[in-house]
């Protein structure tokens, strides 16, 4: 198996400078978005809110918030990355180039889980200023966060690999991750909802994502840390196997 | 002659539910020839290069570079690989000197900086090597795409269409440049329906129609046997019918007797060296048969005329 290092440097580079170049829509815009939710459900809202499983209300949504944003800009940051190059056709330079799948993902989904990574740095950063919070597992917290931002970074690649046009390229973060985040316990426990739909919201499995990761903070969750974790590695790992099956076939890609 | 650096055979392309865009090609292209591939619009042109260069998944057939199988040696062989595509695709936000940057990583070479700036030089970008490549002119663009495809130094180059929709000093220009690129030992193929181009710049052409190849031969040699020649003689004094000597010539007397118009040559003229030789020796039969002429006027058909008429013949056929 051959892996062309400085090939796949030269991707990531080239995403991680795209992203610096469009500073303010990678960063700034999702961190002013993520400080207004904090501002009014943890300040403002939050103030007025009994502590959930002994964590105060500013600080439980978090990991939520944390989660949301990390989904959405990590999805669409390399749906993006592969989605433009087929748009505009300069990915005639990476089809010819000596560079086969492992490469183009270590570039691609390389550069979106570290824009993943700066924001999440950021957005946490940011809450100090409006709640007060401690990381129960840090470490973990970290490996979570990675290994989420690595799953939707593949996803992303694989989004802007299918879609055809930009409508189809907005409609999955859009239409389908922000809402099943929302409904996956960014802002509640979903133990707390009223039957049935405290089971129905486990079939969303983002709320496993976000449990997960708020377990990590707190040592609470909705559903056990194995699980969340086993998950995500599953997700992961259907990720890696459809963008294996994409590059043997060159589906969307090549002609 | 030596081994071939490309090697096709039977390469074909059928796309679903449309037509074959290839049909089984056979080609070889030699170390530091300029091969140039002719051929009308969706010729097949685009597809062959495609199919070479990763673009495009062949049907069929088998293609060997540097004695590498394309289906399983790509790596080795696509990092000797340069193309510049026809259409303009370039990062549009991206600076000149970072998009070629960018194009000697992706191949696997090192950083070289002073290599880019070498390239950057020959094509006249240098002073634009901080400009994003959106602010250039359509030329400056093109030129940037053969900066990308030189920063890996590969040895055989794929040009489609190099000259499309650039105008004629740059066209020129562009000449010199493949010119250059010649003399330091890169293997060129280029596709082009501007027949001018073929003739001014290819070493061997090959002409290609409806995803066939119909001919590939060294130019000279295709003009030389398909080439016409049509000389025009003006005569001193009227000639009111040919000598027998002279008859034997595909010759006719026009303009009332005062011209006489030589067409022969190519495949026609069935004698070696073709219509001018053969001119010539008509000119040495006239004096020996004692009739003078004050002028002499000699036109060679153009490849552009053995295309069409070659497109003409496999259409009526």
């Amino acid at each position: 198996m051959h892996f062309n290092l400085r090939s796949a440097l030269a991707i990531y580079r080239r995403e991680m400078a795209r992203a610096f170049r469009t500073a303010f829509q990678s960063i700034i815009s999702p961190v002013l978005t993520t400080s207004l939710y904090f501002v009014v459900f943890g300040s403002v809202i939050g103030a007025r809110m009994e502590p959930i499983g002994g964590v105060p209300y500013g600080a439980f949504i978090i990991p939520g918030l944390l989660m949301l944003t990390l989904l959405g800009e990590t999805t669409s940051n390399a749906s993006f990355g592969i989605y433009m190059p087929r748009f505009t056709g300069t990915i005639y330079e990476l089809l010819s180039a000596p560079v086969g799948v492992a490469e183009t993902l270590a570039g691609f989904v390389g550069a979106a889980m570290t824009k993943g990574l700066i924001l999440a740095a950021i957005i946490l950063a940011t809450a100090t200023f409006f709640v007060d919070y401690e990381i129960r597992y840090p470490l973990l917290a970290a490996l979570y966060i990675m290994l989420v931002a690595s799953s939707f970074a593949l996803f992303g690649f694989i989004l802007g690999i299918w879609a055809d046009s930009f409508e189809k390229l907005g409609i999955i973060p859009l239409l389908i991750l922000t809402p099943l985040t929302f409904l996956g316990g960014t802002f509640y426990s979903i133990r707390e909802l009223p039957a049935p739909w405290d089971a129905v919201a486990l079939a969303n499995p983002i709320a496993f994502l976000v449990s997960g990761l708020r377990y990590s903070f707190y040592g609470v969750s909705d559903v056990p840390i194995a699980v969340s974790l086993g998950l995500t590695l599953g997700f992961l790992t259907v990720c890696v196997i459809v963008i294996a099956v994409i590059f043997r076939t060159g589906w969307r890609l090549r002609e | 002659m030596h081994d071939p650096i490309l090697s096709i055979r039977g390469l074909t392309k059928t796309y679903k539910n449309g037509p074959r865009a290839l049909d089984s090609v056979d080609l070889d292209i030699y170390r530091g020839e300029i091969f140039a591939l002719l051929g009308p619009n969706g010729a097949g042109k685009t597809t062959l290069i495609g199919a070479v260069c990763g673009l495009v998944r062949p049907t069929g057939g088998t293609m060997h570079a540097f004695g590498h199988d394309l289906s399983r040696d790509w790596r080795s062989a696509r990092a000797r690989i340069g193309l510049v595509p026809q259409e303009l695709a370039t990062d549009m936000f991206e600076t000149v000197s970072r998009a070629v940057a960018y194009s000697q990583g992706l191949f696997g070479k090192p950083s070289d900086p002073a290599r880019i700036e070498e390239i950057l030089r020959s094509l006249s970008l240098w002073d634009k090597k901080d400009a994003q490549i959106r602010a250039l002119s359509g030329g400056m663009k093109r030129r940037v795409l053969i900066a990308k495809a030189l920063a890996h130094d590969p040895e055989l180059l794929f040009l489609d269409e190099p000259t499309a929709g650039v105008d004629v000093e740059l066209r020129k220009d562009m000449w010199q440049q493949i010119a250059a690129l010649k003399e330091r030992g890169v293997t060129i193929i280029l596709t082009t329906h501007y027949i001018e181009e073929a003739e001014e710049m290819a070493d061997r052409v090959g002409i290609i129609r409806g995803g066939r190849i119909l001919m590939v031969d060294e130019k000279r040699a295709m003009m030389e046997r398909l080439g016409t020649t049509e000389a025009v003689i003006a005569l001193a004094a009227p000639l009111a019918a040919l000598p027998p000597t002279i008859a034997a010539f595909p010759v006719e007397i026009a303009s009332g007797g005062m011209q006489l118009i030589y067409r022969g040559g190519g495949t026609s003229s069935g004698e070696k060296g073709g219509g001018r030789a053969q001119v010539a020796q008509m000119t040495q039969a006239l004096t020996r048969a004692g009739i003078e002429y004050t002028s002499l006027d000699i036109h060679d058909s153009s490849l552009e005329d053995i295309f069409v008429t070659l497109l003409g013949e496999k259409e009526a056929a």
